[in-house]
């Protein structure tokens, strides 16, 4: 049972790793559907792809952060 | 007859899977005390700071080249080279210096109190009778920044003085820095900030973009130092994005965050509170984008690598080797999308703060 936050801090690291993956999985879905709609654009869709894909990794490593968080600062 | 290209990778391959065979023996009389290997020791000492740069061994006979401590405590400044404390990390040895005791817990350095000899713990382990004095050291982290500083005023005064000499396009070295230079000058200031006022932020952004990228890269080699996975020194590039935005920011910026124009007056408080919040939300986002994904890169990498000698087993290297490799050529990838994230979404902000607002 003492070791419950970190199986639990395991947990949440997990599920935010999985919001992550859908939505990078999201964006490289739609960039090749426009790459193939127009594929002179293909420059300008991986740059906005590669930020968005960026930003999304962003906020999926706060979880992570959170879950580091429940692991090292608990109170004995 | 196997030809002469496939029998060379049949050796390779049988070779190759030779080390699937080895186990780690334990009754080794090389090694006196064999201590429990600890993953989380050995990855927290690796991502975390040191007063010594610490290169390989342990213990007495490591190789760690000292660096200077530097503390300002209540009776002055106090200075001695971190390798008087004898490579000591868990408070045991005590440095004294103009009466003043000092000891090195967990590499953090504390004073001991008047007329104390050793330091007491309590029960979390933190120490009773020792207080932490204002630490100015040299550590680990502020060594590897000015290793950084170093490179970067090297190349870029050497590229400001072949612009000073010469009219023409630069070539080698030169060449590739006014790439990034230019890409940092084109697809970053210009887009954001707009042609009219990117000039005045361009040095800021360059020295952020560059000074991130050279110090990940840098933080990939072995027995480098991890600075920008470091939450001190992210927060201090986030803090500098934040003051820009703050003093740059326009009448029009100001009355768009404080007191929304065009909406009904009794929402017009919880917008301010929504958009103060936003303005600090922001640069708290990008120093721990950047640290998160730093730390948790390097974090991989030494688990991979400390598989082999969690599972004592030189034939896991066959696996783990491979994977690291992996996630080291990803993390090149990191080091520069990290750099351009942060100069990007900075530039994104100090754009929005400066920018002129057609009237309705």
């Amino acid at each position: 049972m003492e070791y419950l936050h970190i199986g639990l801090a395991a947990l949440g690291a997990g599920l935010a790793v999985i919001g992550a993956a859908i939505g990078v999985g999201k964006i490289g879905g739609s960039a090749m559907d426009a790459i193939a709609r127009q594929p002179e654009a293909s420059g300008k869709i991986q740059t906005a792809m590669i930020i968005a894909a960026a930003l999304v990794e962003g906020v999926a490593l706060f979880g992570v952060v959170a879950a580091l968080l429940g692991v090292l600062t608990v109170p004995a | 007859m196997i030809a002469q290209k496939s029998l060379k990778i049949i050796v390779t391959f049988a070779l190759a899977l030779l080390p699937v065979f080895s186990f780690a023996s334990k009754e080794d009389s090389l090694v006196e005390a064999e201590k429990e290997f600890n993953a989380t020791d050995m990855i927290l000492h690796h991502i975390g700071d040191a007063h010594g740069w610490h290169f390989y061994g342990e213990g007495e006979n490591s190789f760690t080249l000292p660096l200077p401590v530097i503390l300002y405590t209540d009776n002055g400044l106090v200075t001695f080279m971190s390798s008087e404390f004898h490579h000591d990390t868990e408070g045991h040895h005590v440095v004294e210096k103009n009466g003043m005791s000092f000891v090195n817990l967990h590499e953090k350095i504390y004073q001991l109190e008047e007329g104390a000899h050793e330091v007491e713990f309590d029960k979390e382990h933190h120490p009773l009778n020792a207080e932490r004095p204002i630490d100015l050291s040299i550590t680990k982290n502020v060594a590897a920044m000015f290793i950084t500083v170093i490179i970067m005023l090297i190349i870029f005064s050497r590229l400001a003085s072949f612009h000073k000499k010469n009219k023409h396009a630069p070539k080698g070295f030169n060449n590739l820095l006014e790439t990034f230079v230019l890409f940092v000058r084109d697809e970053i200031a210009k887009p954001q900030i707009g042609e009219k006022k990117y000039m005045k932020f361009m040095p800021f952004l360059l020295t952020v973009f560059f000074f991130i990228w050279i110090t990940n890269l840098i933080g990939l080699l072995p027995g480098a130092a991890n600075v920008t996975g470091n939450i001190a020194v992210t927060v201090s590039l986030g803090l500098f994005t934040l003051v820009l935005i703050v003093i740059n920011g326009n009448k029009d910026f100001w009355k768009h965050t404080l007191w929304m124009p065009g909406i009904p007056t009794f929402v017009k408080p919880i917008l301010t509170i929504v958009e103060v919040v936003g303005l600090i939300v922001k640069p708290v986002a990008l120093m721990i984008r950047l640290f998160a994904n730093i730390t948790a890169g390097h974090i991989i990498i030494l688990s991979l690598i400390g598989l082999i000698f969690i599972l004592e087993s030189a034939g896991v290297a066959g696996i783990s080797v491979p994977f690291a490799l992996f996630i080291s050529v990803l993390e090149l990838l990191v080091a520069f999308l990290q750099a351009f994230i942060f100069t990007m979404l900075s530039a994104l902000f100090i754009g929005m703060a400066v920018q002129e607002h057609e009237h309705h």
